[in-house]
């Protein structure tokens, strides 16, 4: 390890080593006023959506799973604000907060939860299936690490088109121990495939703490080095940081089409999913609230925009009143729009029986009762 | 007239898409500076370059889920399984994002992907390398699946698949790979077999042997001899395409013939065959003259012994064994 890492860790499990104030980095310093506040406003948006989605959930509104990111905003807010024309994200199923942090809207969201056909899978994905290629964005997959491999070819795919871009692939930590991220962690330093990889490490795979899962306790992202890529840890609490780190690991994929591992370091306030039950027995109350009440990113980046002078309390505050209205306006939406019909069902499911093709016409491809 | 081999069928279909589709790429373990574990895609590296015909390390679940991602962008890898047994350790890829992202996308999202390479026993490899999983991924709605069993429908169904917008498993067969016989000259036009039409290869009225892959050689084989020895004259149905697949030409044939046997190298339980037993009872139920009957590989793991393999595959005196039983 080099003697910065070591450095990085240092000051990343150390609280009274005085950590880099990244505000000053190349990538921060010519924000202005108006952007810092619209990372603001995207944050508090996807607290109020997941909120509301969690309410609705409550209510029967929706059935499956739903798994909240209530806790971790920073990251997606942070990652997608660095994203461009040839940037695109995927993730796992946690994924709500990247599909609105790229410019989806909470309408079609929660549609999407509802079932509806207004949703933007058309109620045919739910809570973990969001897409919109349109906005570079790529899902939204059900299955530990199942994306992994996908972000890979979107990596792949740019390079084979001559594109200067990246594919931020989102994980979370429990994801690291499948072998399909290993394989493309090998294939990714091999080819030389611009895609960062960025472990959203809560702490938590479901219910086995980080600890009782990974081999190696002290850093995810260091098994990087065994395939010769470069990594970094970040501070998801601090908006400065995890922008200025992801952001060298993007201009790495840009400049020399090399990968990134990163390991940010986030927390989530709610169970894995809103059906784990045992949340507050794997971990005390007392840590969930120390969270809350000391690191919440959210909370530490308005106060950071109020010392800066250019946010108020009063501001922040009608940001959020916004937030939980556009939230209420788009459970409206989903609960007044149109379920699918049972015509619906085998739509999508081929690209060329969708677009009526020859060769759609050719043999049955159907095989109903 | 001109014959090739099997092999050389596929790779001039390779050859021809990479020139005419900037976008096709040739991916997988040993399939450039090798020149394919089968010398499939001999001489395609050198021709091509890196760029469109790509070493993999092993690593089935990483290059087939990155296929997979770049196919996204619009990327059209057409990827080698060595053996399609090792779809195993691939096979979150294969069913969750190949066949369903579409799906879950509302349609958003295709995947134009080509998964290719051998699916088929009788090379005394053991069970781990005999697995036949045409059935399986038919199963799969999203997915297409075909087998050839000729260098011509080698050839032009591997073109109709590099072609087709949605995912295609083409299942070969190493025992196919040095069958010769005719295939167009690429001078005489394109040549692609379409995805979903079945072949007659051979004509006959007495009863119907319906089958894909290397079990229509076997049906060949075995309706000389029953129309030499027993004067049965057979009339084999290639389906060719498992997914999708040409129902008329199975029921039609049924209605003509009035006895089918279906002779299919993967297993009994779920298999091809089983699906293809309930169309025509469905749809044919009043012509049958006989209960429709199946010539499968036996049911069990497949047996390493060269003295037995052949026996636990369909095979020619199988085939003949049972279309006595009902003819």
């Amino acid at each position: 390890m080099s003697q910065e890492k070591h450095f990085v860790m240092e000051t990343f499990n150390n609280p009274s080593v005085s950590p880099l104030d990244f505000a000053s980095s190349s990538i921060n310093r010519t924000l202005t006023a108006e952007q810092k506040i619209e990372y603001y406003r995207q944050m508090s948006r996807i607290r109020r959506f997941e909120q509301g989605s969690l309410k609705q959930y409550n209510m029967g509104k929706m059935g499956g799973f739903l798994h909240l990111y209530i806790g971790q905003e920073s990251i997606a807010v942070g990652c997608a604000s660095l994203m461009g024309e040839h940037d695109h994200m995927i993730t796992a199923y946690r994924c709500h907060a990247h599909a609105l942090a790229v410019g989806m809207n909470m309408n079609e969201c929660m549609a999407e939860l509802f079932g509806k056909t207004t949703g933007c899978s058309k109620g045919k994905g739910g809570s973990m299936h969001f897409f919109a290629p349109d906005k570079n964005f790529w899902g939204g997959h059900g299955i530990v690490a199942g994306q992994t491999p996908l972000g890979l070819g979107l990596g792949y795919g740019l390079k084979y088109n001559g594109q200067k871009g990246s594919a931020l692939c989102f994980m979370g930590d429990g994801a690291v121990n499948q072998g399909a991220f290993h394989e493309s962690l090998n294939i990714a330093g091999l080819f030389n495939i611009p895609v960062v990889y960025i472990i959203e490490n809560n702490g938590y795979s479901m219910g086995t703490s980080q600890e009782r899962s990974s081999a190696y306790k002290d850093c995810l992202a260091q098994r990087a080095d065994g395939y010769d890529i470069d990594w970094d840890l970040v501070n998801g609490e601090d908006f400065y940081e995890l922008r200025a780190k992801v952001n060298i690991a993007m201009e790495r994929a840009h400049e020399q089409s090399r990968p990134t591992v990163l390991e940010i370091q986030t927390y989530r306030y709610y169970g894995h999913s809103v059906a784990d039950a045992n949340h507050k027995k794997y971990r005390s109350p007392e840590e969930i609230e120390d969270y809350k009440k000391n690191h919440d990113p959210i909370n530490l980046w308005k106060q950071r925009l109020i010392s800066e002078g250019i946010l108020t309390e009063e501001s922040a505050k009608e940001i959020d009143r916004t937030a939980k209205q556009e939230t209420d306006a788009a459970v409206v939406f989903a609960d007044e729009s149109p379920a699918p019909t049972i015509e619906d069902v085998t739509d999508d499911v081929y690209w060329e029986s969708d677009n009526n093709t020859e060769a759609s016409k050719i043999g049955r491809h159907f095989f109903n009762d | 007239m001109r014959e090739i081999e099997y092999r050389d069928a596929l790779n001039e279909a390779f050859d021809e898409e990479l020139a005419r589709d900037e976008n096709v790429v040739i991916m997988g373990e040993e399939v450039a500076q090798y020149n394919g574990a089968y010398k499939v895609t001999k001489g395609l590296w050198e021709k091509w370059g890196d760029k469109r015909v790509v070493d993999t390390p092993i690593s089935e679940a990483g290059f087939i889920g990155m296929g997979i991602g770049a196919s996204m962008l619009g990327i059209r890898p057409v990827m080698e399984l060595m053996f399609w047994s090792f779809h195993s350790v691939a096979f979150d890829q294969l069913v969750n994002n190949a066949a369903c992202v579409r799906y879950m996308s509302g349609g958003l999202i295709n995947v134009p992907i080509v998964m290719r390479g051998p699916a088929n026993g009788g090379t005394n490899v053991g069970a781990t390398h005999c697995h036949t999983p045409e059935g399986l991924f038919a199963a799969f709605p999203g997915l297409k699946v075909c087998s050839p069993a000729t260098p011509s429908d080698a050839k032009g169904l591997m073109k109709a698949a590099i072609r087709d917008n949605d995912p295609v498993y083409v299942m070969e067969n190493t025992l196919l790979y040095g069958n010769r016989g005719h295939v167009p000259d690429p001078s005489e036009g394109d040549h692609v077999v379409p995805l979903g039409k079945a072949d007659i290869k051979r004509e006959g009225s007495d009863i119907s042997l319906i089958a894909h892959g290397r079990s229509v050689l076997h049906c060949l084989e075995a309706a000389e001899t029953l129309q030499s020895e027993h004067g049965i004259n057979a009339e084999v149905v290639d389906l060719r395409s498992i997914r999708p697949l040409d129902q008329d030409a199975i029921i039609e044939s049924v209605k003509k013939t009035n006895r089918a046997v279906l002779v299919d190298e993967s297993k009994p339980f779920c298999g091809v065959s089983a699906q293809i037993t309930t169309l025509i009872q469905e749809h044919a139920f009043d012509y049958l003259d006989a209960p429709i009957k199946r010539v499968c590989t036996i049911d069990a793991p497949a047996i390493y012994s060269k003295h037995i393999e052949d026996e636990q595959l369909p095979n020619a005196r199988r085939i003949i064994e049972k279309v006595l039983t009902i003819a």
